[in-house]
């Protein structure tokens, strides 16, 4: 049903996981932020092809259930293939997770979750 | 049909087939509203799946111009800035609200962008060279996160729409297939027993008089058993007063020798009185109804 008003009055933030491109191209658009300092968190998290999939998975996790300011997660798609279950259970409205194309993965639609759903409904 | 869905369970009597009636009218009126709302939303809903559709194939291209001009600015500064980028960021510049939109008692929100003034993390990234690039680079950025939102948005409606439109079709289903034939059977049934009682009992207009004497005996039956109660407790006490009066008389036929005994038992029988008085109470409790 529709989320209460509090739930989502606050999120303001967008979050990335990405890797360096991508992250510092959404960051210099302005999105970055950190939190105060005695628990300073960022909202982005660059991914590349030495970090563990456990904290890839961790990030998810806060990003999606923890904080409550991030409005919209984009996360690039090949990333997002690391992590499928996790992106594919999490059905919420809040945050919004947005699979981006990346500099070295071109965009495919067959593999993002939502689009799934679309062409599921569709019976395509 | 009639016999899968049943009936409910209710008295049959003419008021309860008012009920049955009005009840039939309400779920089709609820019937049609609901169904026009499903409708409503359904068309609200393929369009936000082909906006949708539109949106991704325009995020690839948008993302690709914008890594493309990242590209001219690694090129231009000669070297990484990432890691710089990343240490620099401080304050969002670029935050979204989120705004309340009504599809036929829906609230389906959605993502505004907007830009914090006075927040700029990157003043002193590329004032060595490559500003220029970077400047494109950040306005190019900022277009593409701002396509981005807007899928956001397209897409938790398409999420909460989605949810919606299945609650919706099911409370159709259920008043269509489940809450009308029911209660049609219902007031079939009821029609057939109050002819039926009419044609029984050709003195009495309607089923009423019939549940009035059911009430009736009813309240003859409470009002025996309460009778019976008092009763009981009566004959509890006229024992007890016996009793007292029988240890008395011992006492005063030989006052000597059982003395002890007498003052042993005194207290147990006021004991015991005051045990079958607080019976009695109880009694009392449960005789008033």
């Amino acid at each position: 049903m529709a989320a209460s008003a509090a739930t989502y009055k606050e999120r303001q933030f967008l979050a990335v996981i990405g890797d360096e491109d991508s992250v510092t191209g959404l960051l210099l658009a302005g999105i970055g932020h950190v939190t105060e300092p005695p628990a300073s968190q960022r909202n982005f998290l660059v991914v590349d092809s030495k970090t563990e999939t456990s904290e890839i998975e961790r990030a998810f996790q806060n990003f999606t259930q923890e904080r409550k300011d991030i409005a919209v997660l984009l996360i690039n798609q090949h990333i997002a293939e690391r992590i499928r279950h996790s992106v594919d259970a999490f059905a919420d409205p809040f945050p919004a997770v947005l699979e981006i194309p990346s500099k070295d993965h071109p965009y495919d639609p067959e593999k993002d979750s939502v689009l799934k759903r679309v062409r599921r409904l569709f019976g395509e | 049909m009639s016999g899968a869905v049943g009936r409910e369970a209710v008295f049959p009597t003419r008021q309860s087939l008012g009920l049955m009636k009005n009840k039939l009218k309400g779920a089709e009126i609820g019937h049609s509203l609901l169904k026009r709302k499903s409708e409503a939303l359904t068309k609200r809903f393929r369009d936000i799946t082909r906006r949708i559709d539109e949106a991704k194939q325009k995020m690839g291209r948008v993302m690709q111009i914008a890594a493309f001009s990242l590209a001219e600015v690694s090129y231009a500064v000669g070297g990484d800035i990432g890691y710089q980028i990343q240490e620099s960021a401080k304050q969002a510049r670029f935050r979204v609200r989120t705004k309340q939109e009504n599809i036929s008692g829906v609230l389906l929100p959605t993502f505004e962008s907007y830009t914090q003034e006075g927040v700029n993390d990157f003043g002193l990234t590329g004032l060595g060279k490559g500003g220029q690039q970077i400047q494109r680079c950040r306005e190019t950025y900022a277009r593409a996160v701002e396509t981005l939102v807007e899928l956001a948005s397209l897409q938790t409606a398409f999420l909460i729409l989605d949810e919606v439109i299945k609650v919706v079709n099911r409370r159709v289903n259920a008043i269509e297939h489940v809450i009308i034939p029911r209660t049609e059977n219902t007031i079939k049934c009821l029609y057939r027993l109050l002819r039926v009682s009419l044609a029984q009992a050709n003195h009495s207009e309607d089923i009423n008089s019939e549940l009035d004497e059911l009430d009736r005996e009813e309240f003859y039956r409470l009002k025996k058993v309460s009778g019976k109660k008092k009763r009981d407790v009566a004959a509890a006490d006229a024992e007890i007063l016996a009793a007292r009066q029988k240890a008395e008389e011992e006492q005063a036929a030989n006052p000597n020798a059982p003395a002890a005994t007498a003052t042993a038992t005194a207290p147990a029988i006021l004991a015991e009185e005051e045990t079958t008085d607080v019976l009695g109470e109880q009694e009392d409790n449960d005789v008033i109804f």
